[in-house]
């Protein structure tokens, strides 16, 4: 077990802007801060119980059928994400929306389930479903905030540029989802050529 | 309003208003992976359009006459990724069969729509807007014109960038997602559309 597992989610492997998984629902949720960071818990939370689970069966499913069983295992605990955000966080389950169910076609899940727990224990397959999951929560918080704090003047919900600003609307439509990744992406890029 | 009307507007509403890629966000991985050339991009939205018909058409089926009268509708999510994920297999076996020359052309990118959010996207949208049988099949044709529509445009406009002269850091991904938003702007003047 070494932390190195934990952290490469975070910067080196980021799976959003630097492997570029999972961009559907970095791109349609992100409009405000609160959106992004219920999207990255859920899937954290996903992340988290089907890297167990793969680790866990990893040995025992034979090789032929592994990505349908892995499949089936992330839909169940998506339906649980589904069903207990409804019940407890109705507005946020309906903002998110159809995003939610999606969770299971998140690139990055099945991407970790594949690549990493089938191979590895389950205390390393932990610290990378988190790690990854930190990543993914992170990558969103960014976009949706700035989307949120120009296109709207506010940090969850609360004004933050005063009432002169003229929010910049275009920034929570569509095209400013698109924009923002594109321009955050490039800056990555730089900072890593500069290093 | 006749119902020939009603079943052109949700065709136009899913290929320009509400465009699967542009203004719902379903199936971005392909939209910049597999865009970097016109014929790819055709390639891979006869494979999505073929596809989703299909899912969409079986998920409406299995949900309307499986899960609603088991009342097993909190199952949707899993049953539905397992027949889209079937129904993948079975058609590049079928195709693999039946014509091995279109199997070559689209093999590469059977695989991959398995995962392709905007398939389930789809399924889970045509249920969710309550639309019968023959809506569904509409809305189906729409959503994969649209994304299709989508790809194309993309690809021409990348081809045409690889010339162009971009600064290093924005090269690849990133001017790809600045194109895509301008396309997005241009795609927002649809909206007053229906």
């Amino acid at each position: 077990m070494s932390l190195n597992e934990l952290t490469k989610g975070i910067f080196k492997e980021n799976p959003v802007l630097r492997l570029m998984l999972g961009l559907c629902p970095t791109l349609a949720v992100t409009s405000s801060l609160e959106n992004g960071i219920g999207m990255g818990l859920a899937t954290t939370f996903v992340l988290l119980c089907s890297n167990i689970m793969v680790s866990l069966v990893g040995g025992i499913v034979p090789k032929k059928v592994r990505i349908p069983v892995y499949i089936v295992i992330i839909a169940t605990f998506v339906t649980v994400v589904d069903l207990s955000m409804a019940a407890y966080l109705p507005p946020l389950h309906k903002s998110l929306g159809l995003f939610i169910p999606l969770i299971v076609v998140n690139c990055i899940i099945l991407g970790r389930a594949e690549a990493f727990a089938s191979k590895n224990n389950i205390g390393n397959s932990i610290l990378d479903a988190l790690g990854m999951g930190i990543g993914f929560t992170l990558a969103l918080s960014m976009l949706g905030s700035i989307r949120e704090i120009l296109g709207n003047g506010t940090i969850l919900g609360i004004s933050l540029l005063g009432s002169a600003y003229k929010p910049f609307l275009l920034f929570v439509l569509q095209p400013g989802a698109f924009l923002t990744l594109g321009l955050l992406m490039a800056i990555m890029n730089r900072l890593e050529k500069k290093s | 309003m006749s119902q020939a009307g009603e079943l052109i507007l949700i065709i136009i509403g899913a290929v320009f208003v509400n465009n699967f890629v542009l203004s719902r966000f379903l199936g971005i991985c392909p939209f910049v992976g597999v865009s970097k050339k016109v014929e790819s991009a055709i390639g891979m939205g006869m494979a999505v359009t073929f596809v989703m018909l299909l899912a969409s058409t079986a998920s409406w089926l299995i949900y309307e006459f499986i899960l609603l009268p088991l009342s097993l509708t909190y199952l949707r999510t899993i049953v539905f990724i397992l027949v889209i994920a079937s129904l993948v297999q079975f058609v590049e076996m079928v195709i693999q069969k039946a014509s091995p020359s279109l199997y070559k052309s689209l093999g590469v990118y059977l695989p991959l729509i398995t995962t392709n959010c905007a398939v389930l996207g789809l399924a889970i949208l045509n249920i969710d807007e309550g639309y019968n049988l023959i809506q569904t099949v509409f809305h189906s044709i729409g959503a994969a014109l649209g994304f299709t529509l989508a790809m194309v445009l993309m690809a021409g406009i990348r081809e045409r960038l690889d010339r162009a002269d971009v600064p290093e850091s924005l090269k690849g991904a990133p001017i790809a997602f600045i194109v895509a938003g301008l396309l997005a702007i241009a795609f927002m003047g649809f909206a007053g559309l229906l």
